[in-house]
């Protein structure tokens, strides 16, 4: 799997966080996501899956099977 | 494109059966078993939609062609929102009213304020003024009102700490909150209010703007080319959305934990569903309840087989979408560990969605977990029949709770 971020559609909710937060993370000075791993380990992969289900920007794609 | 369900529009249905507080309005849950997209009457003759099935919500909320503008929107209120600006304009600054890029420019002021990061490194403050708030119960004895004792100040001085608003100015802002708020008030009497609260908030920012303050809005004077009138209005905004939505949830939760014994035995019992239960509630609960999250059509959109005309409002019927059944198991059911509760559009969706559920959910968390701590034998001390609900406010939940626990 690989996650791709769109830091310019981020509105910085949170919800990424807090479903992945071995992946996910939000810059200091605007809360915009940043990636901490771009190729999670796949026992992380259904957390990223909720995370981009939950992310109310549609700012996180993964692309399966990578 | 199919016209079958394009019979007489209903009208917006707000009436909840007494004995049920938790559920929908019956006539809601109705429509969207039923008719999930469906004609809406307006007070005012427009003809717009209601959404009741979680699917079209989530695609409405996040789609740009909806816009927020007021000016474009019709209100399915008995009355407008005052709080959000007068007439068709919206208050300078008030961006939850404003479409990107303009929400957005405002927005990014303010979300590094509200990380995950940075409302976890507010949780030893949180505890500690809900813990002062439980001793002082605790010495005043049973029985108290769990909204004036816990519910309301509790989130009220979280927010004032974190915005840099006087506590001490609390029993006004509240009280003129709660009648900005209340939708049986009349449209001069929230005007008055609102206008009270802007004026307060007005001269705060005049005084923190002479003499600069290391909190929330001191930091937006010192760093952002924000005007005092944009500071004003994102203040107020910031302080009503920051404690009336988190009392309401608060309370009304208790209130509910309380009904479903069961479940509440579970929670005690059971630490690692203290996230969870947060989430379950707030899916269950969706105290935003009448008329919002609402959205008017910028172009023709098809939504399920029906044509959104340009300039229609859409209306998401919330407390149905987060009961249905196509995305949730025996929705109607509170279950605390539910898998996917967090699903739930209680915060929104979409760009607009809420600015503070971080720091919702940390007081969430903190408040039912201490509370249930400190009194585990606490109950309703009046019949649940008694209890009044707040059904003709933006945020629904009870007015009072009065709860009673045998002294040690």
């Amino acid at each position: 799997m690989r996650v791709i971020t769109d830091q310019d559609r981020c509105v910085a909710a949170g919800q990424c966080v807090l479903s992945a937060p071995d992946v996910f993370d939000q810059r200091e000075q605007d809360g915009v996501v940043m990636l901490r791993d771009p190729t999670p380990h796949p026992d992380l992969h259904d957390a990223v899956r909720d995370a981009v289900a939950l992310c109310p920007a549609a700012a996180i794609r993964a692309q399966e099977g990578r | 494109m199919t016209d079958q369900n394009l019979g007489t529009p209903v009208t917006l249905p707000t009436r909840r059966d007494p004995a049920c507080p938790f559920d929908p309005p019956e006539e809601l849950t109705r429509l969207r078993d039923s008719q999930p997209l469906t004609r809406l009457a307006f007070p005012d003759g427009h003809v717009g939609w209601l959404v009741t099935g979680y699917d079209a919500a989530r695609r409405v909320l996040a789609d740009p062609r909806f816009s927020v503008r007021m000016d474009l929107k019709h209100s399915p209120l008995p009355r407008r929102n005052v709080l959000a600006g007068s007439g068709d304009k919206p208050a300078p600054g008030m961006f939850v009213v404003m479409d990107d890029p303009d929400h957005r420019r405002f927005r990014r002021l303010l979300t590094g304020q509200f990380t995950v990061q940075r409302m976890r490194r507010l949780e030893p403050r949180i505890v500690q003024i809900t813990a002062d708030h439980l001793d002082a119960m605790a010495k005043a004895g049973p029985p108290v009102d769990l909204v004036q004792a816990f519910a309301l100040p509790i989130p009220s001085l979280v927010i004032c700490e974190l915005l840099g608003v006087p506590y001490e100015d609390h029993a006004f802002f509240q009280e003129q909150t709660a009648v900005a708020v209340d939708l049986e008030a009349s449209v001069e009497q929230a005007t008055v209010a609102a206008g009270r609260l802007t004026d307060y908030f007005a001269d705060l920012v005049r005084h923190k703007r002479s003499s600069p303050t290391d909190d929330l809005l001191g930091g937006l004077i010192t760093d952002s080319d924000l005007t005092d009138e944009e500071l004003t209005t994102i203040g107020l905004a910031l302080l009503i959305a920051g404690h009336e939505t988190t009392a309401n949830m608060l309370a009304l939760g208790v209130f509910a934990l309380l009904r479903h014994p069961g479940q509440l035995d579970a929670y005690r019992a059971d630490t690692s569903l203290t996230d969870s239960a947060v989430e379950e509630l707030l899916r269950y609960l969706t105290i935003i309840h009448r008329g919002s999250p609402s959205r008017a059509a910028l172009a023709d959109v098809e939504l399920d087989g029906q044509l959104i005309r340009a300039g229609e409002t859409v209306i998401i019927g919330l407390p149905a979408v987060n009961r249905d059944p196509a995305r949730f198991a025996d929705p109607d059911v509170l279950r605390l560990g539910r898998e996917g509760a967090r699903h739930h559009l209680a915060f929104g969706h979409g760009v607009h969605q809420c600015l503070g559920q971080q720091l919702a959910r940390i007081e969430m968390r903190i408040g039912y977990r201490m509370l249930f701590e400190r009194f585990p034998a606490l109950r309703l001390a009046v019949p649940a029949a008694e209890i009044s609900m707040r059904e003709a406010s933006l945020a629904y939940g009870v007015r009072r709770l009065p709860v009673t626990w045998e002294q040690a």
